[in-house]
């Protein structure tokens, strides 16, 4: 049920309040200040330093959308080989939930190692790695979550293995698939900054963080996350509206999912 | 086993109009029922009958007129606990057991422990399902669970039953069979049962007397006294006057506006 | 549903049938050994044919997964106590600071959720932000977060502490999301027969809305747990805390070439108390949650 734009009101209010509240309590509060800067600070400094955070947002987006290719990519192609050769993906099932619960991010220095920790590659793969996973359990999931009434029915149009596929798997996981690239967005963007954490170019956004909070310049470090938050939620808008588009017929995306 | 004392049922001038829409689901109403009938409320969907149901419960609030069960208002009644009540879905609690399902209406109304599981005992008698006490609810069939589910109304012997389509879910034979266990359950208590069927066949079978709804607004169109012997078995579905208080029924069903009878 | 042959004595049903757990855990243990043979299959083919592409295969890049497990059982350095024990260490304090921190956001999220429950206007004034506060990368103000807090902190929970709430934040959003879905998704006739039984609001929230969440708030807890552990090893990257994990990975990282086997065994270690956490929630589950069991075609 699409929401009237009057339902947004109580949202808005608390959001105005929140703003207002945190600029209040900062300046009424100085000795906070340096460490929790007051939102027309952040701003100022969004301005001021515009070219540097966004040549370091576009390089950590780079890493992000690199590896968000290569991660979905592998996992969307591993979740149709697995739905085909169904043992085998039942028993690697269990795998597959215990790969989640490892902290992946962990992995990163490894992977600095691999492709050493200046260069791109290195934050690529961990952000391979970090969205593979969900990725092919959700996608598996949709192409496995036929109703079994479906299939036959194409089999009893004599419809191949292809066919099937084609007309009523992937179209049956695409809502699962979407749902599932929008959380890889999220994690993406996590991962790349994160990933950053453990030794980078200075030419990233998350040497920018670290670094900037190191030498207590807050202002800067506040106005990189932004950075990092908005691309992360651009991203997110990105792959929502490809949904949309592909699926303005199915169910899910006419109503709050 | 106690008696439940009966409950008779008044239902003055009960209009329901539902702002969505502004659907006049129940118009002017006027019914009574005697204490220990079996009246049936049959009716093309959307006649109003599931409403007209809860508003005898107190679970929708009639926009103009008045439900009163035993002379109290509906929502007195409610309060005290006066009724039981059992959907077409059974309703029951996946976390709890076959017993602690029996066992709510009690809890909530501050039994304590032993008076429960007796009673709890007794209700699991009266439906038979004796040893399926700690049984899940999904570790059963439709039809035990909707003998649990009265098995719940009943526990702690409401004056009144109101019935929501009960059986509706349930294929044909097990059906019938919880007719004859439903009718059994009423002897043994004497309450007074007002039941929601779609069933012409069922309505005749159960009840005293069958009120006929006719379509949207809901009105009254007719009422057949079912006069067949009682107590009431798989015979009575052969005796002759059975099958021609059915066509009473459906006469009475087309003239209230249901085509194709 | 079932039918008449599920009403065989409950006593019966109950044991474990030992023969498909035998065989699903043996089906496990044969794809780990495919796994191992993957890698040291790999490996051997890579020095062999000197592969170059994604990355160069050699003894650094690369140890034997014997000599990952084998390096637990050596001195961490230079007559140290054993890798195992430095690990094992490491493990059980940021375990603790990913448990607190776990705890201390399940309970706030699940108090959310019950608060909000209650009122749709509510729900509708904070909720845009609670999902709002996902788009801001936690793990990313990670280090601002930890040297904010430290100071303020009594010096028991000096250190940790911060990166408990690190660990905290990260669990309250898919608690309280999903507690509140399972509060609001109530069977509308199971609420309609409560209110039959004349019952109040507290006892439709206490007998109804909240076992009829428990799913949700388990599916959301197996989210969370591990979750809560990365949080943990995150937030202790910028705090200088030499005692959990991140310490140690950093320390074997800075002398990877001197002994790469370590780096990979701490983060073995610290793999498996991510899957640990996960276990116990997976297991508290299976205890607390009794419901029909899910049909996975």
């Amino acid at each position: 049920m699409r929401r009237r734009a009057a339902d947004w009101i109580p949202a808005a209010f608390v959001f105005l309040g929140g703003i207002a509240l945190w600029e209040g309590l900062v300046r009424a509060l100085d000795v906070e200040r340096f460490l929790l800067p007051a939102p027309s600070a952040i701003v100022e400094t969004l301005w001021e330093r515009r070219e540097l955070l966004w040549n370091a947002g576009l390089y950590t987006f780079s890493e992000a959308l690199g590896g968000f290719a290569i991660g979905c990519t592998l996992a969307v192609l591993s979740a149709i080989l697995l739905s085909r050769f169904h043992r085998v993906g039942q028993a690697l099932m269990p795998f597959a939930i215990a790969a989640n619960a490892v902290p992946i991010i962990a992995f990163a220095p490894i992977t600095n190692q691999w492709f050493g920790p200046l260069n791109k590659t290195s934050k690529m793969a961990i952000v391979a790695i970090l969205v593979f996973f969900p990725v092919l359990v959700n996608t598996l999931r949709g192409l496995t979550s036929v109703r079994p009434s479906s299939i036959e029915l194409m089999r009893s149009y004599a419809a191949g293995e292809v066919e099937i596929y084609r007309r009523v798997r992937l179209p049956n996981a695409l809502p699962y698939l979407f749902s599932a690239l929008k959380v890889a967005t999220v994690l993406a963007m996590i991962g790349a900054v994160v990933g950053e954490y453990f030794l980078s170019s200075q030419e990233a956004l998350g040497f920018q963080i670290r670094n900037s909070a190191a030498l207590f310049q807050f202002e800067l470090a506040w106005a990189a996350i932004v950075v990092a938050s908005v691309l992360g939620v651009a991203f997110y808008a990105a792959v929502a509206l490809v949904e949309h588009l592909t699926m303005g017929w199915h169910v899910s995306a006419r109503g709050e999912s | 086993m106690t008696e439940a004392a009966a409950a008779a049922v008044s239902i003055r001038g009960v209009s329901k109009r539902f702002e969505r829409g502004n659907v006049l689901a129940l118009d002017a109403i006027d019914l009574d029922i005697g204490p220990g009938e079996f009246v049936s409320l049959i009716g093309p969907s959307g006649c109003g009958k599931s409403t007209l149901l809860r508003v005898i419960g107190d679970l929708v609030q009639p926009t103009e007129g008045e439900a009163l069960v035993n002379g109290k208002d509906a929502h007195r009644a409610r309060l005290d606990r006066d009724y039981g009540i059992v959907f077409q879905d059974a309703v029951l609690y996946d976390w709890r057991t076959v017993a602690r399902n029996i066992g709510l209406p009690l809890e909530l109304a501050g039994w304590d422990r032993g008076r429960r599981t007796e009673r709890v005992a007794e209700m699991l008698g009266l439906v038979e399902l004796e040893g399926f006490a700690d049984h899940h609810p999904w570790q059963l069939s439709g039809g035990m669970q909707q003998r649990v589910s009265i098995a719940r109304a009943l526990s702690f012997s409401p004056a009144l039953l109101l019935m929501d389509e009960p059986f509706g879910a349930l294929d044909e034979m097990t059906r019938e069979r919880l007719n004859g266990e439903l009718l059994r359950i009423w002897h043994e208590l004497g309450a007074t049962v007002v039941f929601v069927t779609h069933s012409i066949a069922e309505s005749v079978f159960l009840s005293t007397r069958v009120v006929v709804m006719s379509a949207r607004p809901g009105r009254i169109a007719g009422i057949v006294e079912v006069d067949l012997p009682q107590p009431r078995g798989p015979e009575t579905r052969e005796h002759p006057r059975f099958a021609e208080h059915i066509t009473e029924v459906r006469r009475l069903l087309r003239s209230g506006g249901m085509e194709g009878l | 549903m079932s039918n008449a042959a599920a009403a065989a004595p409950l006593s019966q049903r109950r044991r474990i049938d030992p023969l498909p757990f035998l065989r699903s855990a043996a089906t496990s243990l044969l794809l780990l050994a495919v796994f191992w043979a993957l890698w040291e299959g790999y490996k051997w083919l890579g020095e062999r044919v000197g592969i170059d592409w994604p990355f160069t295969v050699n003894e650094r890049t690369m140890p034997h997964v014997h000599e990952m497990f084998g390096q637990l059982f050596e001195p961490s350095r230079r007559n140290g106590p054993l890798l195992i024990d430095v690990l094992a260490d490491a493990a059980l304090f940021t375990a603790r600071e990913a448990a607190v921190g776990f705890a201390l956001g399940a309970t706030i999220g699940f108090a959310i959720a019950v608060v909000l429950s209650e009122s749709r206007l509510l729900q509708r004034g904070f909720l845009p932000y609670i999902v709002a506060s996902q788009t801001i990368p936690i793990l990313a103000i990670a280090p601002m977060v930890v040297i904010w807090i430290n100071p303020k902190l009594p010096d028991p929970l000096a250190g940790w502490g911060a990166v408990a709430v690190i660990a905290a934040y990260l669990t309250f959003f898919p608690v309280a999301i999903n507690t509140l879905r399972g509060l609001t998704s109530v069977d509308p006739r199971a609420v309609e027969l409560m209110r039959s039984y004349a019952a109040g609001r507290w006892s439709i929230l206490w007998k109804l809305r909240a076992p009829a969440s428990l799913p949700y708030l388990f599916t959301a807890l197996k989210i969370a747990a591990p979750a809560a552990v990365v949080g943990a090893i995150i937030g202790e990257l910028p705090s200088s805390i030499q005692d959990g994990l991140a310490g140690a990975i950093l320390n074997f990282n800075q002398y990877y070439v001197t002994s790469p086997p370590s780096l990979w065994a701490t983060n073995i270690v610290a793999a498996a108390v991510g899957i640990l956490f996960f276990a116990v929630v997976a297991v508290a589950e299976r205890l607390v949650v009794r419901r029909a069991p899910e049909n996975v075609a």
